[in-house]
């Protein structure tokens, strides 16, 4: 098995918000912390682009690095978790995430940061699997379960894909090829000429 | 009466000299390494009960359905 990993694919997201719903469904999440959220690229203009963003499992990843009490970790399926019974709050790992990952749950009427929260890419936590601890902690283990992630299984439109990268990434590469097989989008993927210049990607060819 | 007061004052003897006792308030940290609590694979529990295979089968089937022109094509549709 490879690496557990999202994609959104910004061509078929509608900024429903469905992913950010069923995440927060799925494990209860408090008030005030959202695990997933839906940022909209030049919103209200012609070509707008909306992504549904999380915890992106960095393999090297930023939070990891920075934590002055090494509470993360990687499981086998390469998820990044952490142990809040040993985080203390301090935020740095807010501060090296490039993508705004974790959050920070307000505790009393002062605002304090509590725990860090984070998705968990549905596979709960260091607590016994789909015990009432790991899901008051970490949420619901649908990775346990035999299941993918609750925001990727309810998004509507399939936008955002989770599970092995290997096979997401062939669905994704499929989906290209045919777009530009029917002519639907001939030119490369949204987001490829910042990633990788101007330079045209290999999607000719049919199924 | 004698010997349960005696035991008594024993046991609150030994209380206080657990006070007494000096254990490190802190962890040690060993940099760059988890030190949190150990956690287990998703495969160790029931349904799967340790069969990795069986989990990344399922895991892989489930991940093929969010392929809709397989599933399109699998029901005949296209």
């Amino acid at each position: 098995m490879a690496r557990m990993k999202f994609l959104c694919d910004a061509e078929r997201c509608i900024e429903c918000n469905g992913c950010v719903t069923a995440c927060k469904q799925e494990h209860d999440v408090p008030w005030g912390v959202n695990r997933r959220r839906v940022v909209t690229i030049n919103d209200g203009v012609p070509g707008e682009r909306s992504i549904s963003v999380a915890c992106m499992h960095c393999s090297d990843a930023p939070c990891m690095a920075v934590c002055p009490v090494d509470c993360f970790y990687h499981t086998e399926a390469g998820v990044v978790l952490h142990d809040k019974d040993r985080c203390i709050g301090c935020g740095y790992c807010f501060y090296a995430c490039p993508f705004g990952a974790p959050q920070f749950p307000q505790i009393g009427v002062f605002g304090m940061r509590g725990k860090m929260d984070k998705c968990t890419f549905c596979s709960g936590g260091p607590e016994k699997d789909n015990s009432r601890e790991e899901f008051t902690k970490y949420g619901r283990n649908r990775l346990a379960e035999g299941k993918l992630p609750a925001c990727a299984e309810m998004c509507s439109t399939k936008a955002l894909l989770a599970g092995d990268g290997d096979i997401i990434s062939g669905i994704y590469r499929e989906r290209v090829t045919i777009r530009a097989a029917r002519g639907t989008r001939s030119g490369p993927p949204w987001g490829w000429d910042s990633a990788y210049g101007a330079a045209q990607p290999a999607v000719a060819g049919g199924k | 009466m004698t010997r349960a007061v005696v035991l008594l004052l024993f046991g609150v003897l030994l209380c206080a000299l657990a006070g007494c006792g000096e254990r490190a308030q802190v962890v040690v940290f060993k940099q760059g390494v988890y030190q949190g609590k150990p956690d287990t694979p998703p495969y160790q529990n029931p349904p799967f009960n340790g069969d990795r295979a069986a989990w990344e089968r399922t895991l892989a089937t489930r991940a093929q359905l969010q392929n809709e022109y397989k599933r399109t094509h699998r029901n005949g549709n296209g």
